[in-house]
């Protein structure tokens, strides 16, 4: 009786990597050499950025809410990564036009050099996950207003440090970025060491069933003597540590900032979560199922270049796979219930 | 058993109100080592409201004494479970998107650090053996995925697991309402074990074999007061019914006989194709009573008839249009930023109107109306209807069903928390509507509420168990076909 | 609630109307503007502020009817409707006065086209709207791209001439505008949709057992919400010489923020359409004050995302006592 109860339950566990497998044997079928070390590497390298960012958005989704700033979050980092993480204040372009001007000296003290105040500003970044965390739960706001704002507020943040794109990332992201190694692409090997991460961290530790009930029965999580409040701290913090991720790994590909970067990070995130048989309530996420989500997205772009098919669709194959996934699950779930 | 003991904990004079209801009117109760306390009572006695103070859930006025120690300010759900006071309430509080081993460790804080799935799993697992044998759960089972019986038996095992404190008194709360025969006798035995192993359970259930096969005593509830409590062996079911009910009043088919009134039935819902289905019909001008033990089907019947007089139902024949009077007010009645009249008009709109849009005139002109023919007290209807005591918030939804033209009105036990002197006004109405043709479908809990009624079908677990004429109604019949016999 | 008793003055009942600070927000920021400029350049602010927010307040509608319905329901298919609205619209009239009605139909057909896809979304794959409108709004804006590629094609002259016009300093559209909103007001205060669509917001549960068709309210406030970004896409590309890609880009983050700034509940159940035009120009404002006294594009977003963390913080405090 468990193995038929289970079959539409393991055929949705199972459709994230089906969909992600289809895909895949579609675009070797239309273009074989696509199969192979630089084809990988082409066709995966921004997956990386968006599964992080897919990551970041899964944790705030688990709790319930929604984060509709993690794009701009994204851009944010970006531009700290190319500015204050590479030469400290003294990359920032206003420092540079003072300096052009004469009103600052061309030599800096150390202080204004050192990468550290990069550091600080992306640590103050995650900080300030936490506080909406902490804002949201104590004021029962609604996210999407609340993070509606901030995506504002990390868009102007972006705009000071950088007002026009460009900057240069750290060298020592970019090498990692471009690292070759031997045998399997970066991408593959990336994504798979965010997506085993990910899953210790949320889905192995002990805490981290805490902060997954919180999202499926809160008052059971509470009258058990969580604190709920410590729960969305930790989501929004995690959520900021992954976007920081996410905005230093997209820096490290494009070698320069732009605050408009990663504008389309907030709905492909979301996106990402559904696609790896994330829900929208109740806790019931898979960090690998996200990382899958991100890769089968992006893998979207390419399957349309070699169909021939202009990049305008892009963005409406992301859709389009979007509703066909979630079509096919409302039809596992329809059978689920007639038996 | 030694009687001198000190109790784990004991309750003596202890009072409990939400707002002018009062709960509990000074129960006095002592759990010790080594019994089974079997509590038993109808609908609204209190059961409840005693169970969540003994977790720590409710603050209460009185002496509450732990160990002999008193505590009654500094109580808590922590303070319980520090003491070993566990709880299985009714409604499950498993998190449903965990695995079993997940759930284990969301109520022991203790089970953390390298391997700790595998130690929650082969806890969780090891105390199911024990209860359930043969059971089929397993540790890595997603909770959400369990059938229900599967679900109330991780949440009965999870109680009794002992981590950092040891289960001294377990709380049961209907805990086989969703078990099978099997699976029921398992835990009661294992329950005799617990019991004779030094442990303590109160076990709350309707089904009274239950009771007195598994409990060394037996405390009846009723209107927030304890009632009898005597050893288990001195009762029998007859007695604990009768101990259960209002002997005293009972006046056998006090009511006239009354006959059911022929021609095609304003509402009719087929019987069910098993062996002793029930055909439920109300006719023009009837008060037709829903009656049995609480959640027993009878406020989706009612949702059902509301659903079919809109959409049609193979199994449901509605004529005329159909009103609902909730009786969960906060989740299925009130409008909550509106005001008195807003909330009243909602279902009477369509015929407010002038032209497009809605008549202001019209819509105070019936506020007003129902204001002074229903009572509700309150200087302006425009006022929010927050403002209102319950009693009143309960009577503008009587408004907004009786203002509209709906020839049936159905009552989904709307006197939840509503004073005496409301009651008997509304029960007027109710009864004067009836007379000029207007049916009326009541579900409710309160035998003095069934006395209005014309005819009363009784409801347990999903199905009409009895069709009562008010000729043949008695409490007693309504508790005896309520309360089943394990089979 | 003892106060209750007593029936407020009008002017405590005119102060207790949530949108009546964005009124006084946006004068109050007006009034600042003009006092760097020295009061010379305050008619054309105004009607500068008038012109651009006619565009957010027409989306604004819409949006406020979806989160009306209570929490979940929000539009995020706005900004891609807008777009291909305005593509198709302009492609179709193709700088012909002549077509300027059918041109408008078109864009609002488009709008209903996209309404009905994403409540058929909602109901058919029983997934929340939010899910919905973002999977709908990629597959939108992937054929607005597609369809509007190539040169940028004119509006009609006379579609321009009227989206510009003005009448003693006030642009025609707005007034139109205006009278929109105030028709809209009516059907939110005293029709029966109107009630139907607050009902459901307070409690839907409440709503349906009370008689109110859940179904087909919540359908016509996603198809208003789609129609009206249509409308808007058919008005800005006559208003900025044709139709662009990124033309309903701002409109997503500028609809919410006008409903929440505007006093409007998130939570639902509790909107007005009054003061979406306190917002609209309020943000429209800062933005100009912020221009005049010097200050960039990037503190311009920070103060615009500070105001509504701001207000909507503020808003919650009103609502503890629940």
């Amino acid at each position: 009786m468990t193995g038929s109860a289970l079959s539409p339950r393991l055929l949705r566990s199972l459709l994230p990597a089906l969909s992600l497998a289809a895909l895949l044997i579609a675009i070797f079928w239309l273009q074989p050499r696509a199969m192979s070390y630089v084809g990988f590497n082409l066709m995966l390298n921004l997956a990386i950025p968006i599964a992080l960012a897919t990551i970041a958005q899964m944790c705030v989704i688990t709790v319930n809410d929604l984060d509709l700033s993690i794009g701009t979050y994204v851009g944010f980092v970006a531009c700290v990564g190319a500015t204050l993480l590479s030469g400290g204040v003294g990359a920032l372009p206003l420092v540079k036009d003072l300096q052009a001007s004469g009103t600052l000296p061309t030599d800096l003290p150390w202080l204004l050099t050192t990468p550290l105040a990069g550091i600080l500003v992306l640590a103050l970044g995650i900080v300030v996950y936490a506080l909406l965390g902490a804002l949201i739960y104590w004021r029962d706001l609604p996210s999407i207003v609340v993070t509606l704002g901030m995506s504002f507020v990390w868009l102007g943040l972006s705009v000071v440090i950088l007002p026009v794109p460009g900057g240069a990332a750290p060298g020592w992201i970019r090498s990692l970025m471009t690292l070759k190694p031997p045998f399997i692409p970066f991408p593959i090997i990336a994504a798979a060491v965010i997506a085993i991460f990910a899953h210790i961290l949320i889905m192995r530790t002990s805490y981290g069933a805490v902060l997954r009930g919180a999202g499926g029965n809160p008052r059971a999580i509470e009258r058990a003597g969580w604190s709920l409040l410590k729960v969305k701290v930790a989501m929004f913090a995690l959520a900021g540590f992954f976007g920081m991720l996410a905005g230093l790994s997209l820096v490290g590909l494009t070698t320069s900032g732009d605050a408009n970067i990663a504008l389309r990070y907030t709905l492909l995130s979301i996106a990402g979560v559904i696609l790896g048989g994330g829900e929208f309530v109740g806790g019931r996420i898979s960090p690998v199922g996200a990382v899958i989500g991100a890769a089968t997205l992006t893998l979207a772009g390419s399957f349309l270049s070699f169909l021939r098919i202009p990049p305008d669709w892009q963005i409406g194959a992301q859709g389009a796979i979007l509703i066909i996934v979630l079509a096919l699950r409302a039809l596992i779930d329809h059978a689920e219930k007639r038996r | 058993m030694s009687r001198a003991e000190v109790p784990i904990i004991s309750l003596d004079g202890v009072v409990k109100s939400f707002g002018a209801v009062r709960a509990l009117q000074g129960v006095d109760l002592a759990c010790r080592k080594g019994e089974c306390i079997g509590l038993v009572g109808h609908n609204g006695a209190g059961k409840s409201t005693l169970m969540n103070l003994l977790a720590g859930v409710f603050s209460a006025e009185g002496r509450i004494a732990l160990d002999g120690v008193d505590t009654a300010d500094r109580y808590s759900v922590a303070v319980a479970q520090a003491h070993g006071i566990r709880c299985v309430f009714q409604e499950l509080s498993l998190c449903p998107n965990l695995t079993v081993a997940e759930n284990a460790r969301i109520m022991h804080a203790s089970l953390k650090g390298i391997g700790w799935r595998k130690r929650a799993g082969a806890l969780i697992i090891a105390q199911l053996d024990l209860v359930f044998p043969g059971h089929g759960i397993s540790a890595g089972d997603v909770v959400g995925d369990l059938p229900i019986a599967r679900r109330q038996m991780v949440e009965i095992a999870r109680a009794f697991t002992v981590t950092a404190a040891a289960a001294r008194l377990v709380i049961l709360d209907e805990p086989t309402s969703s078990l099978d025969a099997h699976q029921a006798g398992q835990l009661l035995a294992f329950v005799r074990r617990f019991v004779a192993e030094g442990g303590c359970v109160v076990l709350i259930s309707h089904l009274l074999g239950e009771i007195l096969s598994t409990a060394d005593r037996v405390v009846v509830m009723k209107d927030g007061r304890v009632v009898a409590e005597r050893p288990a062996a001195e009762f029998t079911r007859a007695s604990l019914v009768a101990a259960m009910g209002t002997v005293a009043r009972e006046e056998a088919g006090r009511g006239e006989a009354t006959v059911r009134r022929s021609g095609s039935p304003r509402v009719r819902v087929a019987a069910e194709r098993r062996a002793g289905g029930i055909e439920f019909t109300a006719h023009q001008g009837e008060i037709v009573g829903l009656a049995g033990l609480g959640g027993q089907g009878q406020s989706e019947m009612l949702v059902r008839i509301f659903d079919a007089a809109r959409r049609a139902d193979r199994d449901i024949d509605v004529s005329g249009g159909v009103a609902l009077v909730a009786g969960d007010r906060q989740t299925d009645g009130v409008f909550p930023l509106w005001s008195i009249a807003e909330n009243i008009t909602i279902a009477s709109l369509a015929r407010l109107r002038r032209g497009f849009l809605i008549d202001r005139a019209k819509t105070s002109a019936m506020a007003e109306t129902w204001k002074a023919r229903i009572a509700i007290r309150t200087p302006d209807v425009d006022n929010p209807i927050l403002s209102l005591s319950g009693g009143n918030q309960q009577k503008a939804l009587f408004a907004r069903a009786l203002g509209s033209t709906a020839e049936t009105v159905l009552m989904d036990d709307p006197m939840r928390g509503v004073d005496i002197g409301t009651k008997q006004e509304v029960y007027d109405m109710i009864r004067s509507e009836a007379a000029g043709g207007r049916t009326f479908l009541w579900y409710t809990t309160e035998m003095d509420e069934l006395r209005h009624c014309d005819h009363v079908y009784v409801f347990r677990d999903q199905h009409i168990v009895a069709d009562l004429s008010r000729g043949e109604l008695t409490e007693e019949k309504i508790l005896h076909a309520s309360f089943a016999e394990v089979a | 609630m003892s106060d209750a008793a007593s029936p407020p003055s009008p002017l405590r009942r005119l102060m207790a109307r949530p949108w009546l600070w964005a009124y006084v927000a946006a004068f109050a920021v007006f009034i600042v503007t003009i006092l760097f400029t020295g009061g010379r350049s305050g008619g054309e602010v105004a009607t500068a502020a008038f012109t651009f927010a006619t565009f957010s307040v027409i989306v604004g509608i819409g949006q406020m009817f979806v989160v009306t319905l209570g929490p979940g329901n929000v539009d995020l298919s706005i900004p891609a409707t807008i777009t291909l609205a305005g593509a198709v619209a302009t492609k179709i009239m193709d700088t012909q006065d002549g077509m300027i009605l059918v041109g408008l139909l078109v864009a609002l057909a488009c709008g209903a086209a996209v309404g009905i896809f994403n409540y058929g979304l909602i109901i058919l794959l029983r997934i929340p709207p939010i899910i919905a409108t973002l999977s709908s709004s990629f597959l939108v804006q992937s054929t607005a791209i597609a369809y509007g590629r190539g040169i940028r094609i004119k509006p009609p002259p006379a579609l321009a001439d009227f989206t510009t016009s003005q009448v003693f300093g006030m642009p025609v559209l707005a007034i139109c505008v205006i009278l929109l909103a105030a028709v809209m007001e009516v059907v939110l205060r005293r029709t029966l949709y109107g009630r139907w669509v607050t009902a459901i917001g307070q409690n839907i549960r409440a709503a349906r057992l009370a008689g109110v068709p859940v179904g087909r309210t919540r359908f016509a406030a996603y198809m208003m919400s789609a129609v009206f970004a249509g409308l808007c896409g058919y008005l800005l590309s006559g208003f900025s010489g044709g139709s662009s890609l990124s033309m309903g880009e701002e409109y997503l983050l500028t609809s919410i923020a006008l409903v929440v700034i505007g006093g409007s509940s998130v939570a639902g159940g509790n909107s007005n359409v009054p003061g979406l035009w306190g917002a609209a120009l309020f943000l429209f404002l800062v933005v100009t004050m912020l221009n005049t006294y010097g200050f960039g594009a990037g503190l311009r977003y920070l103060a615009t995302g500070a105001i509504i963390i701001a207000v909507i913080v503020a808003a919650s405090r009103r609502r503890t006592a629940r």
